[in-house]
């Protein structure tokens, strides 16, 4: 009985490490990418401990409120997650923020969650041929409107 | 509904609709007056994106001079193709350029239509007709077709399955499928496999306060100025007074949709 208690002990003890481990490496590290915008700033749009555990509630709230009643005003879009976010490559150019090392897709590998926001959204501000629709007032990287193409994408044919 | 006995009695319905309107102004007055004012000014300023929903006081519509538009002349399409990120779309590895050229997504196509019994020719530029009873909206399953309170007639590709009910619904042909991965999106118009989409009348623009459409600006700009867009509901706006003066028509008005878009010279 005693030993079965000290057993028990031992596995709960090492549970708690485990956990404390991971808590630690979760809180500790910083999924945040040098050179990007968000790397100086000093919050995100709410803070920090609250976007880590309420971002999907905030932008899925945001969608419906943009595509059905078209408010595009507040600090909660997709596009101004990205434009903030997006860090530039050793070319200057930017890479995908679902990239296995970028800021969505770095984090999303730990949690092991699949993210579906960028099989339709774009991973990086492409601004509209007028320069337009990058995500509010943010001043993404080095990104040229409406002229970023990943290597190898042909160049658009105008019909 | 095949049962004439079973059909809806339109009168009856309207009889409801405004015994609830009556209900709605004696039960809530303030709360009425409150929309009505809120209401007041019409859309966000210019370069400013809308920090207010919607509202059903201005219904966006297009009136489309057939006889200043140009045969061969594809300035809207290309106009349209650009603004949405449609220029963007590639062919799949291998496919069948014929199989692509229908697949290819396409919100405005160049239509020429003929007379036959006096061979008066028209082209005419068709996309979404932003009906007022939309069927595209009827037979979606999910409700990812709707209409916006001004309007437009939209898809949410949060909703989407990829039925294709509303392509098939469509009178227009106005809708397209998006086949296959799509690497390079702009921003302002995601894109995906697996969803359908069609012109939403330049929504960006709505929503940042931009007076016209990409198409209608691209036809002005090519010195035809064959497409008109303005707001149906504001009797002062330049569509309105244009619709009261010129001969106009809905394209398949037996259809009984009551579209935005309207044509003149067919």
């Amino acid at each position: 009985m005693a030993s079965a208690l000290v057993t028990g002990g031992r596995v709960l003890l090492g549970l708690a490490g485990a956990f404390l481990a991971l808590a630690v490496q979760a809180g500790g590290s910083n999924f945040v990418i040098p050179g990007s915008q968000a790397a100086q700033a000093q919050s995100c749009v709410e803070p920090t401990e609250f976007m880590r555990r309420n971002h999907m509630e905030v932008i899925k709230h945001q969608r419906d409120a943009t595509v059905h009643e078209g408010i595009r005003s507040t600090k909660h879009s997709l596009a101004g997650c990205i434009a903030c976010h997006v860090a530039p490559g050793p070319t200057g150019q930017p890479v995908p923020v679902n990239d296995e090392r970028q800021f969505c897709g770095a984090c999303h590998e730990f949690a092991a969650v699949r993210l579906n926001c960028f099989d339709c959204h774009a991973t990086v501000p492409v601004a509209g041929p007028a320069g337009q629709g990058i995500g509010g007032a943010a001043q993404a990287p080095s990104v040229a409107p409406g002229t970023w193409l990943p290597p190898g994408h042909p160049q658009p044919t105008v019909r | 509904m095949n049962n004439p006995s079973e059909a809806i009695d339109q009168g009856r319905r309207g009889f409801m609709r405004s015994a609830a309107g009556v209900a709605t102004i004696t039960l809530a007055p303030g709360v009425l007056l409150h929309t009505l004012a809120s209401a007041a000014p019409a859309g966000p300023t210019a370069g400013q994106p809308r920090a207010e929903p919607v509202t059903d006081q201005v219904r966006y519509g297009m009136l489309i001079d057939t006889t200043k538009c140009a045969e061969g002349c594809t300035a809207c399409v290309s106009a349209c193709n650009r603004e949405n990120g449609l220029d963007l779309q590639t062919m799949p590895e291998g496919a069948d350029p014929a199989l692509w050229d229908r697949q290819e997504a396409r919100w405005i196509r160049k239509v020429k239509v003929q007379d036959n019994l006096t061979g008066k020719v028209s082209n005419l530029p068709l996309m979404c007709q932003h009906c007022e009873h939309p069927p595209c909206v009827d037979v979606c399953p999910t409700g990812a077709s709707f209409k916006r309170a001004d309007g437009i007639v939209m898809v949410d590709r949060h909703l989407c399955i990829g039925c294709r009910y509303c392509m098939m619904a469509c009178p227009y042909k106005a809708r397209s499928f998006i086949h296959t991965n799509v690497e390079v999106k702009l921003t302002l118009a995601p894109r995906g496999k697996g969803c359908v989409e069609s012109c939403n009348l330049c929504v960006h623009r709505r929503d940042n306060g931009q007076a016209s459409t990409a198409c209608a600006d691209a036809c002005a700009a090519a010195g035809h100025g064959a497409i008109l867009f303005g707001d149906l509901r504001d009797p002062a706006s330049p569509l309105s007074q244009a619709l009261a003066k010129v001969p106009s028509r809905q394209l398949r008005e037996n259809l009984a949709l009551n579209t935005g878009v309207r044509y003149a010279g067919v």
